[in-house]
């Protein structure tokens, strides 16, 4: 099965990727665009028997390598 | 001193300044090994371990993220926890950051590209082995190449950071003013260079190693801060 | 995706076929003729791309053949991946310069990264450690659609390539006009330094060798890229997306060091990389050069994709792999480098006796060619023939000219895109990484310390330089301008120019007009290549650069290489203090034709260029030369594009905050137009201290060179020029110090 991770910048730091397209979306009329933020999706394909256990060995691959919790905040969902 | 000091310089997939750090160490009179990021060898005999500027691992997932878990690093951490020399160069704070020794991450630049450009830095803090030889105020001027360098951490620990002096170099213009027009890359605080609370690790975006016999010498003070340093403890 | 790229690689190759993917029928006749029998959709596919004219120069192979190729210094000369000049005391500089062109039009950002990318490997192919880079853009108007947004992708495939990489970037030339809306062109050039001892070549020798892949897998990217590039634009096809190649900068890095890593234990025979037309080209020119033949078996190439085809195989353009060649008993110490660097390193084939190269693919014999059919293409010289139109050009209204008040003038110079800081464009490439560059980057030639080599190793200068707008009015000054200019561009710095390499970017050799200043930009190379005495050891030709048959301005790119001993004094190129007398070292004025001036007031170019003295500039080269080797603290800049008034205000502009201004007095005897605005090569601005001036000034005398005191550098941030005591100009300079730091700004935001 398939652990797929979104990850952002935390909150508390700028973005000035997603600042640009929220800017650029605005001048193309979607005045209703009023925060962008750009992230990324890893995904993992992984040997597991359930769900449970994919999250949770997605989860420990996010702690250790994927995600830098100094700076950014995921999210992992399974897919089958 | 007795020997000169023996330094470490380690090059990871993708280092590209390590021979200019091997060079500028030696000219500065350090004796200097080039240690591969796979080798687990004990770093005892090294006064200071160096990690260079680059694109290890391409940059690719964060800058600086697979080498902050290279074989080499179990000794590296120990070689800080033991209280001894470790300085981060670009890539090399990067990692320092990334492998939990600064505090702190450094993410894209505020505008998206990469700045190769000479900066002025201003002293923040002569109290370390790392600025000891220059005084509070002192500007320096040293080249910065990266695409990466911009400083960021939450708001409680840059309060711990100023608390405790750990913001040795800031992004100034050539008199030392230190505001948003000279601070390209849009860095926390216009932070440059940070040490942690110890004082022996040490990461700074701009590089001193370019600057030592090329350009305005200003790495010199880097360097001869660590000697001097070095001079103090030796028997 | 088209039919034919998944044909099965025994479908029998007819002529429809071998029609479709860009053989001629000459070609065909000819392959039918030496074969004996129908080749194979694979070996179509191997003669299509090697019979390309961008692998097989079957167009320019003939006019190629006027370029002076030999000196003393030459240690490699044309023919292999990159040429190679002596420096002294045992070292070489390798280097060459290639295009990617179309690529970069249709996929910005990595045609240009993946140019950089095949640059590199063709210098540290060759054993050599790349130190240094250059690249020359040649883009349509700002204004022309998509232009920005393929300005920004190049700039940024460029700079984040050779950055990755770690190799600087330290000169290059950017030139914006209409007629490469079209067409734009990247050149990159590469230098590295190589001991002579320990040049590697590609040749399969050695009968029994094993034939190693090293680098990269092999993906469907670019196949077909050689063929793409040997056909012109036609605005009713959409752009070819499939054919354009990924580069992996990290990837190259990692090559990079484990080749010179495994040349440098003596693992290496011979070694090239794969570049356009990939396995095929490197495979086939190893063995053509070394007279041997190769088997090999294409299941064993690692693959990144599946059920890839022989024919996939053989023409795919993945980026960041190298073919070579080495002895059994050297393969396990092989393996071992490239285990280190995490590379794959398959043996494929073998080396074997005889002339013909022979592939399998699941057991199959999909390819049986002899080498030599593969890698002699019959040559294609198409006819030359001068146009009638360029004459009438030449003529243009003096008046015009003169009718312009000063003030315009020198407004339509300060206007031009081209007068502009280059650093929205060059901070974006990193130009210290190596420790190794010296002074300025991007302002007349770049030099760099070989910091490797102890103290007392030479230092080298670099400069690119062409003027499509002259190449265009006179082909043949055109050419030879070109190496002037930036001989003189390193002379500056101290150096002595000793080689150079080209990109010579023109229309479809289809066109004869086209061919005919093909042909002469390659006279006026030659001739001034002949008259500084250095040979051309390298080069690229990059044809069918059109667009609806309306072809680009011939632009024969040169990348030029000088030296200079380590103890040279390396001069500023800017103003330095207030009082400093300015004097002009060459002839008084310049001609207007071809000028930027005269472009800017006509609305069109026109005139005929000033035809350059290549003995003036010799001479001109020598007293740079001297001046740096016996005195210090002088400023010197060469005068080119936009005249002597543009080089005041640049040596001004280039200084920086706390501008420095100047006063000159136009001597009783000079038109003004002519000493202002003037483009003839072979005239130094030199700004000095009044007694190194002196010193200065007899030096050029001693070489003949005219020589005038023409004023002086002020405190005051003004351009004051006067003749006979009356004002000519006098403006202040801080409003176009602004326009000029800024001019470039919105091209890249």
């Amino acid at each position: 099965m398939k652990a797929r991770v979104h990850i952002f910048y935390k909150d508390s730091v700028f973005d000035p990727q997603g600042n640009t397209v929220q800017h650029s979306l605005q001048q193309l009329g979607f005045q209703q665009a009023s925060s962008v933020r750009i992230g990324k999706v890893i995904d993992v394909e992984v040997q597991s028997a359930t769900h449970d256990e994919a999250k949770k060995l997605a989860e420990k691959m996010c702690e250790t390598l994927l995600v830098n919790p100094v700076m950014e905040s995921f999210q992992v969902e399974i897919l089958d | 001193m007795k020997s000169a000091p023996k330094a470490a310089v380690i090059t990871f997939p993708g280092s590209n300044c390590d021979s200019d750090c091997v060079y500028g160490l030696e000219i500065m009179g350090f004796e200097v090994t080039a240690l591969w990021h796979k080798d687990k060898p004990s770093l005892a005999e090294y006064d200071l371990v160096v990690l260079p500027g680059g694109f290890s691992y391409g940059d690719y997932l964060r800058c600086g993220a697979i080498a902050a878990l290279a074989p080499i690093q179990e000794q590296v951490h120990k070689h800080a926890e033991q209280g001894k020399l470790v300085l981060g160069i670009c890539n090399g704070f990067q990692i320092l950051c990334e492998m939990g020794l600064l505090p702190g991450g450094l993410v894209r630049n505020q505008k998206m590209k990469f700045l190769s450009t000479d900066v002025c830095l201003k002293v923040e803090n002569e109290d370390s082995p790392w600025t000891s030889a220059s005084q509070r105020g002192d500007v320096w001027k040293l080249p910065i190449a990266h695409g990466d360098g911009r400083f960021v951490c939450e708001e409680k620990e840059l309060a711990t950071i100023k608390d405790k002096g750990q913001v040795l170099l800031r992004y100034c213009d050539a008199k030392g003013n230190v505001s948003k027009e000279f601070n390209l890359n849009g860095a926390t605080d216009a932070i440059a260079g940070i040490k942690n609370v110890r004082g022996n690790v040490f990461g700074l975006m701009p590089h001193p190693e370019r600057a030592t016999d090329l350009r305005s010498g200003d790495g010199r003070f880097i360097w001869k801060s660590i000697l001097s340093t070095l001079g103090e403890k030796a028997v | 995706m088209s039919p034919r790229k998944s044909l099965p690689d025994n479908t029998p190759g007819t002529w429809e076929l071998a029609d479709s993917i860009g053989i001629t029928r000459k070609e065909y006749d000819h392959v039918i003729a030496a074969m004996k029998r129908t080749p194979s959709f694979a070996e179509l596919g191997v003669f299509s791309a090697m019979f390309s004219e961008h692998c097989s120069y079957k167009s320019s192979k003939k006019y190629l053949r006027r370029f002076p190729t030999k000196g003393k210094r030459v240690l490699q000369g044309p023919g292999e991946n990159a040429g190679i000049l002596s420096i002294g005391q045992g070292w070489g500089v390798a280097f060459k310069m290639e295009s990617h062109n179309h690529p970069s039009f249709i996929e910005p950002y990595q045609g240009a990264s993946t140019g950089v990318g095949g640059i590199l490997r063709d210098v540290f192919t060759m054993g050599a450690r790349p130190v240094a880079s250059m690249n020359a853009l040649c883009f349509g108007e700002p204004s022309a659609p998509r232009m920005k947004s393929i300005v920004q992708g190049v700039v940024k495939g460029v700079g984040d390539y050779g950055n990755c990489v770690g190799v600087p970037t330290v000169a290059g030339q950017t030139f914006f006009h209409p007629c490469y809306n079209g067409n734009v062109l990247v050149n990159a050039f590469t230098a590295g330094i190589i001991h002579e001892d320990h040049i590697y070549k590609g040749f399969a020798s050695g009968i029994g060798n094993a034939v190693v892949y090293v680098g990269a897998k092999t993906g469907r990217d670019g196949v077909h890229g050689a063929t793409m590039a040997s056909k012109e634009f036609n605005t009713e096809e959409a752009p070819d997306r499939p054919t354009v190649q990924v580069g992996d900068p990290f990837t190259e890095k990692l090559l990079l060091e484990a080749s010179l890593e495994a040349m440098r234990l003596g693992l290496v025979i011979g070694i090239q990389d794969m570049g356009a037309a990939g396995l095929t080209s490197s495979s086939f020119e190893m063995a053509g050069r070394a007279g041997t033949g190769l088997e090999i078996d294409l299941d064993k190439i690692p693959a990144r994709e599946k059920e890839m085809t022989a024919y996939e195989l053989l023409l795919s353009e993945s980026q960041e792999r190298m073919l070579l060649v080495t002895s059994e008993d050297r393969l396990k110490a092989l393996h071992a480098v490239f285990d280190k660097w995490d590379l794959h390193a398959e043996v494929i084939g073998t080396v074997v006796e005889g002339d013909r190269v022979k592939m399998w693919k699941s057991g199959e014999v999909v390819v049986d060619l002899p080498v030599t059919l593969v890698v002699d293409p019959l040559e294609d010289p198409r006819p030359a023939a001068s146009p009638d139109w360029l004459k009438p050009l030449w003529d243009f209204s003096a008046e015009k000219v003169a009718a312009q008040t000063f003030d315009k003038k020198l407004s339509i110079l300060i206007d031009d895109i081209h007068f502009a800081e280059p650093l929205p464009l060059t901070l974006q490439y990193d130009s210290t990484v190596g420790n190794r560059t010296e002074g300025g980057t991007f302002d007349d030639g770049a030099v760099i310390r070989l910091r490797d080599l102890g103290p007392s190793a030479p230092r080298l200068a670099f400069s690119v330089d062409c003027n499509p707008r002259v190449c265009y009015l006179d082909p043949l000054e055109g050419g030879r301008r070109a190496v002037a200019e930036s001989a003189l561009n390193v002379a500056v710095r101290g150096a002595e120019p000793i080689g150079i390499t080209d990109c010579l970017n023109f229309g479809s050799p289809q066109n004869p007009h086209v061919m005919w200043q093909f042909q002469q930009c390659i006279e006026g190379i030659s001739l001034a290549c002949e008259a500084l005495e250095i040979p051309v050891v390298s080069g690229n030709v990059s044809f069918y650069n059109d667009t609806d048959k309306k072809p680009i301005y011939p632009t024969p790119m040169v990348g030029l290489v000088g030296v200079m001993p380590a103890e040279t004094y390396l001069p500023l190129s800017t103003f330095d203090k207030a009082g400093d007398v300015l004097v002009l070292v060459g002839p008084l004025e310049g001609e207007l034709g071809g000028s930027r001036l005269l472009s800017g007031v006509l609305g069109e170019d026109r005139g005929r260029p000033s035809q350059t003295d290549m003995a003036l500039v010799a001479k001109t080269i020598r007293f740079c030369q001297e001046v740096c080797a016996t005195q210090k603290g002088f400023a010197l800049h060469d005068i080119s594009d936009g005249g002597l008034a543009c080089s005041a205000l640049e040596m001004s502009f280039f200084r920086g905050e706390g501008l420095l201004g100047c006063e000159v007095e136009i001597p009783a005897a000079a038109n003004a137009d002519r000493f202002l605005f003037g483009e003839t090569l072979g005239r130094v601005l030199v700004s000095a201290s009044a007694d190194t001036a002196k010193a200065l000034q007899s030096v050029a005398t001693k070489y003949g060179l005219s020589v005038q005191t023409i004023g002086r550098v002020t405190a005051d941030a003004k351009f004051d020029v006067t003749q006979n005591g009356k004002s000519v100009l006098s403006t202040s300079l801080s409003a176009s110090y602004s326009q000029w730091k800024k001019k470039w700004e919105p091209l890249f935001t």
